[in-house]
């Protein structure tokens, strides 16, 4: 419960409407995009400008009430459920593009506007901004920058971080700070700009943004290749790599997520291959043909069973429709649907899923995998149902085996969803004691009274690990 | 490996509802009501929020395809109380669907939304007046064909009578609210006598017949657009089409579905099935994308009643929009326009999509396919066109306020398209964008039409 003199002030703040504290705004507030996770807020706040948010940040400091802010709420990790209560705040009025700087290529922004809208904008403009997270038709960019999103684009153009050079920022005592600028080199201090890109809420709350923008490239070709071998699969991603070609795009889908695509896409793509990988480069039309005629070799080489080129646009969205299709057709078969995003070096690929299906059989468990073999960043994709307690304890022991796995191989626990809830209890394995140590050492210099976003990040108790011998 | 993988991935185990004992009856009857399979299929992923007219206009969660559920849920689970505050957010929903084809999961949103207000009516206490006015409407007038007539006839007298412009002039219409002004406006002149009463109950293919269809008339359609019955009946006769209209069918039931009122849904769902049941035909066609929408889903409205199940299966496997057997199957003739306009260079065009047919029937493409057919006229694609104009069945009469907000914004797209016709194929929609026409119409008029109309007046040769 908010205290009464404290919901006036909030009033006060934002006017009367956007501040609630009602069964609908409350019961609204208290999911995200995450499976199985709900928590109440006590209020709901609608702020419209960084000097709202200062004051709010004030008014809820002076009462100890912790604050989450969010913009759509589709995260996969828990990072905007309020699990301890308080005031979630909500930056969708927060939506303007304020300027585009032609001379300098920068786009500022507030951090409410959607990222797809923004990306249109942008493109009208004739330039570029690369992140794409599968949810950028609905998520904000605030949102992707303090989940540092990633995206199909990454293995090429980089992630949010990439692109992120300047922030406004309201810290939890309401003090506002700006970091970076329209600077391509700025070494003034710790990188506070970074620090913030990825910090989930948890260290202040973004008010605005600048961000950098690229010439598009001029144009694309689009590819498929099946395997029958996972491992030629696998090979033909390094090959291309050490063949120094970096394509825009390098997708990749496995036996399972091929199945069940095809059952819902009806593509007729081939049931028996163990693999599918979907290749794109982006560049001046020269380097494309020449790129695109190596990656063909290369393909070959490592017995691809089937390679599509697309000759047109139409041809190429008709390749780019099977893993498109993926989540779709995986979240289709069952009521729950739990993407995860272990990401292991892109050398270790192959051994890492076929690990995942060593797991989804050690459980009884059915997981399919797909995701951007190019960054090693995969998508293994559990399908259950909420209902079914004795299932999902399987399930979730299951993607603790994966985890632990892709730390074995060198990766990590998470590639681009954040930590959040859902992840808090491994975060030790991947960073270990001491750096944990360090994390909470920034975080209680952030917001000594942990009032940003409580209960993500960091867990009560790190999970034990089970360490297997394996002969 | 992989065999037991997909084997695995393929077994379904419905789970069923919770066991809760709710103290509050509205709560118990939302869980006995409520599809609680499709509520844990929403797995709050967020991409029905862009798809969203509510939430586009208002930016808050609740208003949206993922808030109502996790609403809803949060009733059913007896998390909430469903108080007022929560019934007028099912309410608040245009109903256009726009979510579902948003939807990775394949949530039944519609669904719903329809068993939420199912529930909310059976528990409503309307006060008195309200209450008549949808025993008249719902009971009274809409399931009577022989009483839409007569609403018709009278409102015909109304029109033609010199009443309209005794009323108009007298001021008598500002005692009604301004969206009831607007939309009293806009209707076309309403008539007595239905397409069955102008055309007979068949009507001979042109040249060699295709196939054998029917045409569903629908209660309204019949009334104030019976005209656009006719030219459907002829165009489809035009493309070699031999036509049957059953004279027993009456209202389709929609507006009652949406308005919570299942069981009367129901009810006239089984009439219609009863009239086409004997007539032996290949499509049923309807001309309105809001009936057809339901149409198409008898087969679930009536998926617990085993007396009418597998007739209701066998009806809505037959339901098809005229624009959709027109476009994939027909003889088309040639269309031309040959208005004056069109001696200075083809005229513009553009279309508003009938959410229902689009989202739910699925055949969105068809009149466009069919409007890019005729000669000396140009298709502009209006911006958006695929979102709710607002119309929503009588959305506009309740929700004024968000109606005419959508409205507005609606307009400015179909301005920016400087089409001289805007076409599209629902009676609703239709009304709706005249409405906006006359209050947010820019320059040279903007005529609106059904597409069926449109075309119909544009065959250049007309068969014998």
């Amino acid at each position: 419960m908010i205290d009464a003199v404290l919901t006036k002030r909030l009033r006060q703040i934002v006017g009367e409407n956007n501040y609630r504290d009602d069964q609908e705004a409350r019961i609204s507030h208290s999911y995200d995009g995450t499976p199985m996770l709900q928590s109440l807020p006590d209020g709901v706040i609608y702020p419209s400008s960084t000097e709202q948010v200062s004051e709010i940040m004030k008014a809820l400091a002076a009462y100890r009430v912790p604050v989450v802010s969010r913009g759509s709420g589709s995260n996969l990790c828990g990072g905007t459920v309020p699990v301890a209560g308080g005031v979630v705040m909500v930056m969708h009025r927060m939506n303007r593009i304020l300027e585009i700087d032609m001379e300098n290529l920068t786009a500022t922004v507030q951090p409410g506007i959607i990222t797809g809208e923004f990306i249109a904008h942008v493109e009208s403009l004739g330039l570029f901004y690369p992140p794409d997270p599968s949810s950028m038709k609905i998520s904000t960019i605030g949102g992707n920058i303090a989940e540092c999103s990633g995206g199909l684009r990454g293995l090429k153009y980089g992630t949010t971080k990439d692109y992120v050079i300047g922030l406004e920022a309201v810290l939890a005592s309401g003090d506002i700070i700006r970091t970076g600028g329209k600077l391509m080199k700025d070494v003034a201090g710790y990188d506070l700009t970074k620090l913030l890109v990825g910090s989930e809420g948890t260290l202040a709350i973004i008010t605005e943004a600048t961000l950098k923008l690229v010439p598009p490239p001029a144009s694309k070709k689009t590819m498929l290749a099946m395997y029958k071998d996972l491992y030629g699969a696998a090979r033909t991603v390094s090959r291309i790599i050490e063949g120094k070609i970096i394509p825009a795009t390098l997708e990749f889908m496995d036996n399972p997520t091929i199945r069940v695509v095809d059952d819902f896409a009806k593509l007729g793509l081939p049931r028996d291959m163990e693999a599918i990988l979907l290749i794109e480069q982006d560049g001046d039309s020269e380097t494309v043909e020449r790129d695109i005629a190596k990656i063909r070799e290369i393909c070959e080489l490592e017995q691809a069973d089937r390679i599509e080129v697309a000759e047109n646009r139409e041809q190429a969205e008709k390749l780019l429709t099977a893993r498109r299709s993926a989540f779709t057709a995986l979240a289709r078969l069952r009521p729950t649907t739990m993407l995860e995003d272990a990401t292991v070096p892109r050398s270790r690929i192959a051994e890492m899923v076929l690990r995942i299906n060593e797991i989804a059989r050690k459980y009884d468990v059915a997981i399919a995998t797909f995701g951007h073999a190019g960054d090693g960043n995969l998508h293994p994709t559990a399908t259950t149902d909420a209902r079914d307690k004795e299932e999902v304890h399987r399930v979730e022991q299951a993607f603790e085996d994966i985890f632990q796995a892709a730390i074995e191989f060198g990766g990590t626990i998470t590639g681009e969803h954040g930590v959040g809830l859902v992840k808090a209890p491994f975060l030790e394995w991947k960073v270990g004691p001491a750096g944990l140590e360090v994390m909470k050492g920034i975080k209680n210099a952030f917001d000594p009274h942990h009032l940003l976003n409580p209960g993500k990040i960091f867990a009560k108790e790190t999970r034990k690990r089970v360490v297997i011998e394996r002969g | 490996m992989a065999d037991s993988h997909a084997n695995a991935m393929a077994t379904l185990t419905p789970m069923g509802k919770p066991n809760i004992e709710h103290a509050n009856p509205l709560a118990r009857t939302m869980l006995a009501k409520l599809d609680y399979d499709q509520l844990t299929n929403c797995m709050r992923c967020g991409f029905c929020l862009p798809a969203c007219p509510t939430f586009r206009e208002t930016g808050l969660e609740p208003e949206s395809p993922r808030g109502r559920i996790a609403l809803m849920k949060a009733v059913a689970d007896g998390l909430m109380d469903p108080d007022q505050v929560f019934q007028d957010q099912m309410n608040h929903c245009l109903g256009c669907r726009a979510c579902e084809p948003a939807c990775p999961a394949d949530v039944k949103y519609g669904q719903l939304i329809e068993q939420a207000r199912d529930a909310i009516e059976d528990h409503a206490e309307h006060p008195a007046a309200v209450k008549g006015l949808r025993k008249l409407a719902f009971k009274g007038v809409f399931p009577h064909q022989s009483r839409m007539k007569w609403v018709g006839r009278s409102l015909a007298a109304y029109q033609k009578s010199g009443l309209r412009s005794i009323v108009r002039g007298s001021g008598l219409m500002k005692l009604f609210p301004a969206h009831m002004r607007d939309m009293e406006r806009i209707l076309p002149d309403a008539s007595g006598k239905g397409v069955v009463e102008r055309v007979g109950t068949l009507y001979p293919a042109k040249g060699e017949k295709i196939a054998t269809v029917a045409l569903f008339r629908g209660c309204i359609m019949d009334v104030m657009f019976a005209e656009t019955n006719v030219n459907t009946v002829k165009l489809l006769a035009e493309a070699g089409f031999e036509v049957v209209i059953p004279s027993e069918q009456g209202c389709c039931g929609a507006l009652h579905a949406h308005s919570g009122e299942m069981e009367q849904a129901r009810a006239l769902a089984r009439a219609n099935l009863d009239a086409f049941k004997a007539a032996d035909v290949s499509y049923i066609v309807s001309n309105a994308g809001g009936c057809g929408a339901l149409l198409v889903e008898y087969d679930h409205l009536l998926s617990e009643d085993p007396e009418y199940r597998e007739l209701a299966a066998w009806f809505a496997s037959r339901v098809i929009d005229v624009s959709r057997l027109l476009a994939e199957q027909g003889r088309l003739p040639v269309f031309e326009e040959t208005d004056e306009h069109a001696s200075t260079g083809p005229i513009r065009i553009t279309y508003q999509d009938s959410c229902h047919l689009r989202n739910v029937m699925k055949s969105g493409d068809a009149p466009r396919k069919l409007m890019r057919q005729v000669a000396n006229v140009s298709f502009i694609e209006m911006k958006e066109a695929d979102r709710c104009c607002g119309s929503a069945g009588i959305y506009n009469l309740t929700h004024p306020e968000m109606a005419g907000q959508i409205l507005e914004h609606k307009m400015e797209h179909a301005n920016d398209t400087g089409a001289r016709y805007l076409l599209t194929s629902n009676p609703g929609c239709l009304l709706q964008m005249k409405a906006g026409v006359e209050k947010h119409g820019a320059g040279e008029q903007m005529e609106v039409k059904h597409v069926v109309d449109f075309l119909y007046e544009r065959i250049a040769e007309r068969q014998e």
